[in-house]
C-alpha cells in the first residue's frame, strides 16, 4: 500500500512554522510511518515528484516567486492548508501593506539611516523576483481549504490537523490550540 | 416585589429588575451574551453590535435594550452566532491586528472573542488601512492599527475621568479616535492611571513598559474562553 | 493668536448665547466667514462654549460641508447621485477638472475655487446639478461648465451664476434661483392651495385631544419613508412627561432621488408652518425647529420671510388664531451635509450641536428627544397633510389613497422617463400606472423609495405603491433598458459607505465589504459562492445595524439579487485550477516594475 504524500513550503515566512512541525517531537516517527514527504524543505526535495494529498503552506505571497510556488502547490495538492499567521493574514511582512512599495524600497535600500548602498539603486538583478504591491494572504491568491493560525501554530495543532486530514475527518481545533500568537 | 421582571433567554426563565438592560439581567443569571464595546464601569455604547440578540423576533443590542415582562430573548441560535462571528471578522479585517507581537495578546477581548467563536481566519478580505501610532506621551501610547472604535476610552474619559480627552472624528470608514490636542497625546491631560487607559479592550491604548509581563499559558484567555466567568455563575446556582 | 479667528468666534458664539447645544450654528458660521474651521478656531470655540477642542473637532469632521482645511472661496460640489450620473455628471466632472486644472478634492492654487463631489442634492429632475457654495446650478453640460468657471474666475461671486430664474417662488428676490419646481401633477392635499390660517383657526376651536383624534382617524402615516402613524406619535408625545416639549420638522430629505420637500418649502412653507403649530398645540409644545438640510441653504431666507409673515398675521407667536395661550414659534436649524441626520435621533443630536450619530432606541424621541424632552419629529409633507386634515376633516383625507395608506403622496420622479418632476398622486396606484403617468414605458426597473427601498422588476409592475405593498418616502427612480443595474447598485453602495456615521461595526465595515464584493462581480471576477457571501453580509448589516441607515443600506444589493439575479449570474466566472480570479499578478507587480525599473522575468521549469 502506498502512503499518502504530503508537501510543504515556506513562502514569505521565517521557517518558524516548519520549526513548529518539527516540534511534534517523537511523533515525527509516527508521521513518517503515516505519510511520505514529497516536495518539502524537511527532506530538501525541490520539485514535485507526484500528486500529493496535503500541501502545507507557510508564509504569505510577497513576490512573484511566492505566487508561482503557491500556484504549483495548488495544482499538485488535493488539500491546501495555510499554516501560520503569515499564510493566513500576511503576518509580520504585511506590516508594509499600508505603505506604498516605492517608499518601502527607498527606506530599505536608499534613504534609511543604516543604508550603505553605493549603487544608489534598488537591487534590480534579473535573478531577484519582483516584489508584489503588498503581501497577500494565501487565500487571496489561490483557494485554500484550511487555515491554521498562530505564530507559529502550536505543534499539537499541526499534528491534529495533519492526522484529521489523513483520516478524512473535519478539522476542528480545541480551544487551547486555536491561537493567533 | 413590583419592580421584578421575568422573561426568558433561550427558554430559560430570567428575573431582573425594572430599568435593567438585557445584558445586566443575563449577566446576573449567568448567561453570557458576547460583547466588546460594553464595560462594567461605563455606560453602554451600543456600537459593536456583538451583543445582538433577538427580542420577540427582532434584532436588538442586549447592552442597551431594557427588559420587560414576558419578553422572549434569543441568544444562542445559529443565526445570531453567525451575525456575531461576522461582526468580529469585520473588525479583524478593518484594522491591522498583528497579534503575534501585540502586548495585549492573550488578554485581548477582540482576540478572545474570535477564539470563542472558533474563527481560524476571517472570511473577508483584509483592508490593511494606513493608521498611525502616537508614542509622544511618557507613559501611554496609542496604536490606532489596533483600535476597534468601541468608544470605551471616549466614555471613560468623559464620564469617569472627567477629562474628555478622546472623541470620535470623521465618519463612516474614516472614523477614528482623536485626542484633545492638535497633534500629540503628550499635549493632553492624560495620565497613565486614567480609566480611559485601563478600559481599552485591545492593544490600542496601553501603558508603556508593562507589556508581555505574563508568560504565554498564564494569560487571561489562554485556557478559558471569554465569558467563562459569567457562565460559571450559572453553573454554581 | 489670530485676532480675526478670535473675533469671528466670539461674535458667533455670542450670537448663539454661548450655548454648547448651538454649536452647529457656530461652526457653520466660522466655515462661512473664514473658509474653514481651523485647529485654532476649534480651540477658540471650545473656550467660548465651555467644552473641549476635540468635541468641536468631532462635530466639524462629521459634516461634509465643514472642514478643518481651507477649501476655496467658492466650492463647486457636484451631485454624485445615481440620477445625475445617468444624466452625464461624470462628463461634467471631467470638464470641471479640465477647466480648473485640478482634480476632485483639490482647490485651485490661488485658493479661489474648490471642486468636490457630494451626495444627492435633491435636483435629480434637472441634473446634472451642483452647488456652488449655496447656489444650485442645474442642467449642467460641458458648455455650461466653461461659463461657470469663467464667471467664477472673473467675479468670484457664485450668486452671479444665476441668470435665468426658475418658475414660481424660485423667481422671488429671496430665493433667486435657477431651480425649477417641475410640479407635474397637483393633487387635493398638498398643492390644492389653502387659505393661510384656515387650519390653525380650525385647530384653535378644537381641544388638543380632538386634534390628535382627527389625525388618528385620518390614519395619516409619516411621509419620510417609514410610514409610522403620525397621530400615534403625537399621542405618545402628549402623554410623555416633560417640562417642555418640542416639534421638529425633518427637512433633511437626502435619500437619493428625493426632492419633493424642496418644492413644498419653496411653494407652500405656510402650510408646513401651520402643520407644525398644530402639532405643537396637539402635544403641548411651544417651540418648533425646522432642520433644513445644508443643501437647501438657498431657501432659508425665504422660509424666514414666510415665518415673519405668519407672525404678522397672528399665525405664529403668542395667541395664534386669536386663541389665548396658543403660542408657538419656530427656529431654523441648518444641517451641513450628512444624510444620516435624516434619521430622527441623529437629527436631534445635530440640533443639539453634536455629531449626527443616531441614539439608542428606546427611549424614543417622543419620550426623550431634543434636550432630553419629549419631541415629535415629522417629515415636511406629514405636517402639511396634518394641517389639511384639520382643515378639511379626517373623513375627507381617509377617502383618498388606499386602505392603510390614506391621502395623497408626493413623488419625486427622476431617471429614464420623459416627464421627471414632482407628482402628487393618491397612494395605491400600480407601478405600471405610475410609469404610464411619468412617461417611463420602457423601464426595465424602478427604484421605489430610493436606494434604501426596493428595486422592482417588470414582473412586479402590477404591485401597488403604498405602505402595505411597496412603501416609499417619495423617491422614484426609473431605469431604462440602457442602464446597468449593478452599476447603479454599486453607486448606491458608495453613497451608504460615504454616509454611514461610523458608530456601529456592521454598517461602518459591512457596507464597504458589500461594495467590494459587488464590484468584484461587476468586473467579471466573481464566483458563484460570492452570491452567498453577499447574501450573508447583507443579512448581518441589516439585522445588526443600529439605525435605519444600516438596516436598509444593503437593499440595493439585496433587492437586485432577488429581483434581477440574472444580472449577477451572467457575470460570474468559474475559478480555474483553484486560482482566485481576483488576484492579478501583472497588476500586483505594477509598483515594483515602476520602482525597480525592469519588467518581471518568468522562469519556466
Amino acid at each position: 500500500m502506498t502512503k499518502p504524500k504530503i508537501a510543504s513550503t515556506s513562502l514569505c515566512g521565517c521557517f518558524g512554522c516548519h520549526m513548529s512541525i518539527l516540534d511534534i517531537d517523537d511523533r515525527i516517527l509516527k508521521l513518517v510511518e503515516l505519510v511520505e514527504f514529497d516536495k518539502s524543505p524537511i527532506n530538501d526535495i525541490k520539485r514535485f515528484t507526484d500528486r500529493c494529498l496535503v500541501g502545507l503552506i507557510e508564509g504569505g505571497c510577497a513576490n512573484q516567486e511566492n505566487v508561482k510556488v503557491l500556484r504549483e502547490f495548488r495544482s499538485h495538492c488535493d488539500v491546501l492548508v495555510s499554516v501560520g499567521d503569515c499564510a493566513t493574514m500576511g503576518g509580520i511582512p504585511a506590516m508594509r501593506n499600508g505603505i506604498p512599495l516605492k517608499e518601502c524600497l527607498a527606506e530599505a535600500y536608499l534613504d534609511g539611516p543604516t543604508v550603505h548602498n553605493e549603487t544608489g539603486r534598488v537591487p534590480h538583478d534579473e535573478e531577484l523576483p519582483l516584489i508584489l504591491d503588498k503581501v497577500y494572504p494565501c487565500h487571496e491568491v489561490v483557494k485554500i481549504d484550511y487555515h491554521l493560525p498562530g505564530c507559529p501554530p502550536p505543534a499539537d495543532a499541526i499534528w491534529e490537523a495533519v492526522v484529521a486530514l489523513l483520516n478524512n475527518k473535519p478539522l476542528d481545533l480545541p480551544y487551547e490550540l486555536l491561537k493567533y500568537d | 416585589m413590583s419592580d421584578e421582571i421575568t422573561f426568558t433567554i433561550d427558554g430559560v426563565e430570567v428575573t431582573g429588575t425594572q430599568g435593567q438592560t438585557i445584558m445586566q439581567a443575563a449577566d446576573q443569571a449567568g448567561i453570557y451574551i458576547p460583547r466588546l464595546c460594553w464595560h462594567a464601569d461605563l455606560s453602554p455604547g451600543g456600537s459593536c453590535r456583538v451583543c445582538t440578540v433577538k427580542v420577540n423576533g427582532r434584532a436588538q443590542a442586549a447592552c442597551t435594550y431594557p427588559i420587560s415582562e414576558g419578553m422572549l430573548v434569543q441568544n444562542e441560535t445559529d443565526e445570531i452566532r453567525e451575525w456575531r462571528k461576522s461582526i468580529v471578522e469585520m473588525l479583524f479585517v478593518e484594522g491591522n491586528h498583528f497579534c503575534m507581537f501585540c502586548e495585549k495578546s492573550g488578554n485581548c477581548e477582540l482576540q478572545a472573542m474570535a477564539y470563542r467563536f472558533g474563527i481560524a481566519t476571517p472570511r473577508y478580505p483584509y483592508m490593511f488601512p494606513q493608521r498611525d501610532v502616537d508614542a509622544s506621551h511618557p507613559d501611554v501610547f496609542i496604536d490606532r492599527n489596533r483600535c476597534i472604535l468601541c468608544g470605551r476610552c471616549v466614555r471613560a474619559s468623559r464620564d469617569v475621568d472627567g477629562k474628555n480627552i478622546f472623541q470620535f472624528v470623521n465618519r463612516g470608514r474614516e472614523t477614528r479616535i482623536a485626542i484633545n490636542a492638535e497633534a500629540n497625546l503628550a499635549d493632553t491631560a492624560l495620565s497613565a492611571m486614567d480609566k480611559a487607559v485601563e478600559v481599552c479592550p485591545v492593544g490600542a491604548i496601553l501603558r508603556k513598559r508593562v507589556g508581555y509581563a505574563v508568560p504565554v499559558g498564564k494569560r487571561k484567555y489562554d485556557h478559558e474562553p471569554i465569558g467563562s466567568d459569567i457562565e460559571a455563575r450559572r453553573a454554581k446556582s | 493668536m489670530n485676532l480675526k479667528v478670535d473675533q469671528v468666534v466670539k461674535k458667533l458664539t455670542a450670537a448663539s448665547g454661548r450655548d454648547r447645544t448651538r454649536m452647529m450654528d457656530v461652526v457653520r458660521g466660522v466655515q462661512a466667514e473664514l473658509g474653514c474651521v481651523s485647529g485654532e478656531a476649534m480651540e477658540a470655540i471650545a473656550r467660548e462654549l465651555g467644552c473641549e477642542r476635540v468635541e468641536v473637532e468631532g462635530v466639524v469632521s462629521f459634516y461634509a460641508f465643514l472642514s478643518k482645511q481651507p477649501k476655496g472661496k467658492a466650492v463647486i460640489r457636484i451631485s454624485d447621485c445615481v440620477v445625475c450620473r445617468m444624466k452625464g455628471a461624470d462628463k461634467v466632472t471631467e470638464a470641471f477638472e479640465q477647466a480648473l486644472g485640478i482634480r476632485v478634492g483639490e482647490t485651485t492654487a490661488d485658493g479661489q475655487i474648490g471642486l468636490e463631489r457630494t451626495a444627492c442634492i435633491g435636483l435629480c429632475d434637472q441634473g446634472p446639478a451642483a452647488l456652488v457654495n449655496d447656489v444650485p446650478v442645474t442642467y449642467l453640460s460641458t458648455e455650461k461648465v466653461s461659463e461657470i468657471v469663467d464667471s467664477l474666475t472673473a467675479t468670484g461671486e457664485p450668486k452671479k451664476l444665476v441668470k435665468t430664474l426658475g418658475e414660481g417662488k424660485n423667481a422671488t428676490e429671496r430665493i433667486h434661483s435657477m431651480v425649477i419646481n417641475n410640479v407635474r401633477k397637483k393633487g387635493e392635499v398638498i398643492f390644492a392651495g389653502m387659505e393661510p390660517g384656515a387650519a390653525l383657526r380650525k385647530a384653535a376651536g378644537m381641544s388638543p385631544q380632538e386634534v390628535i383624534r382627527e389625525v388618528k382617524t385620518a390614519r395619516l402615516r409619516g411621509r419620510g419613508g417609514a410610514g409610522f402613524p403620525a397621530g400615534m406619535k403625537w399621542e405618545f408625545c402628549r402623554k410623555a412627561a416633560g417640562e417642555r416639549k418640542f416639534v421638529i420638522c425633518n427637512a433633511d430629505e437626502g435619500e437619493p432621488g428625493t426632492f419633493k420637500d424642496r418644492v413644498i418649502l419653496t411653494e407652500c412653507p405656510e402650510l408646513l408652518i401651520e402643520g407644525m403649530a398644530i402639532a405643537g398645540y396637539a402635544i403641548g409644545a411651544e417651540q418648533g425647529i425646522i432642520y433644513l438640510r445644508g443643501e437647501y441653504d438657498y431657501l432659508r431666507a425665504h422660509l424666514e420671510f414666510s415665518m415673519a409673515q405668519m407672525h404678522e398675521k397672528g399665525l405664529l407667536g403668542d395667541g395664534i388664531a386669536g386663541k389665548k395661550g396658543f403660542a408657538f414659534d419656530i427656529r431654523i436649524q441648518m444641517g451641513a451635509g450628512a444624510y444620516v441626520c435624516g434619521e430622527e435621533s441623529a437629527l436631534i443630536q445635530s440640533c443639539e450641536g453634536q455629531r449626527g450619530s443616531p441614539r439608542d432606541r428606546p427611549p424614543f424621541p417622543v419620550e426623550v428627544g431634543y434636550l432630553n424632552m419629549p419631541t415629535v419629529v415629522n417629515n415636511v409633507e406629514t405636517f402639511c397633510c396634518a394641517a389639511r386634515i384639520v382643515e378639511k376633516g379626517a373623513g375627507w383625507f381617509a377617502e383618498l389613497g388606499s386602505k392603510d395608506s390614506t391621502g395623497t403622496k408626493l413623488f419625486s420622479v427622476s431617471g429614464d422617463c420623459s416627464l421627471p418632476g414632482v407628482y402628487e398622486l393618491p397612494f395605491g396606484l400600480t407601478i405600471s400606472e405610475f410609469l404610464e403617468t411619468v412617461g417611463g414605458r420602457d423601464a426595465i426597473a424602478v427604484q421605489v423609495g430610493g436606494p434604501s427601498g426596493t428595486c422592482v422588476n417588470p414582473e412586479m409592475f402590477d404591485r401597488r405603491i403604498c405602505f402595505e405593498d411597496l412603501g416609499t418616502g417619495g423617491s422614484m427612480i426609473v431605469f431604462g433598458p440602457q442602464r446597468s443595474l449593478l452599476d447603479a447598485a454599486s453607486q448606491f453602495m458608495d453613497f451608504f459607505v460615504e454616509e454611514s456615521c461610523g458608530w456601529c461595526v456592521p454598517c461602518r465595515v459591512g457596507n464597504v465589504l458589500i461594495k467590494e464584493r459587488l464590484d468584484r462581480i461587476r468586473q467579471g471576477k466573481g464566483q458563484a459562492e460570492d452570491l452567498d457571501y453577499l447574501e450573508q453580509l447583507c443579512e448581518t448589516v441589516k439585522r445588526c445595524s443600529r439605525c435605519g441607515l444600516g438596516q436598509t443600506s444593503p437593499n440595493p444589493v439585496q433587492t437586485t439579487l432577488k429581483h434581477f439575479r440574472e444580472h449577477y449570474t451572467q457575470r460570474l466566472v468559474e475559478s480555474k485550477d483553484g486560482l482566485q480570479p481576483t488576484f492579478d499578478l501583472t497588476a500586483a507587480l505594477g509598483d515594483a516594475v515602476e520602482a525597480q525599473g525592469r519588467e518581471p522575468v518568468f522562469h519556466e521549469d
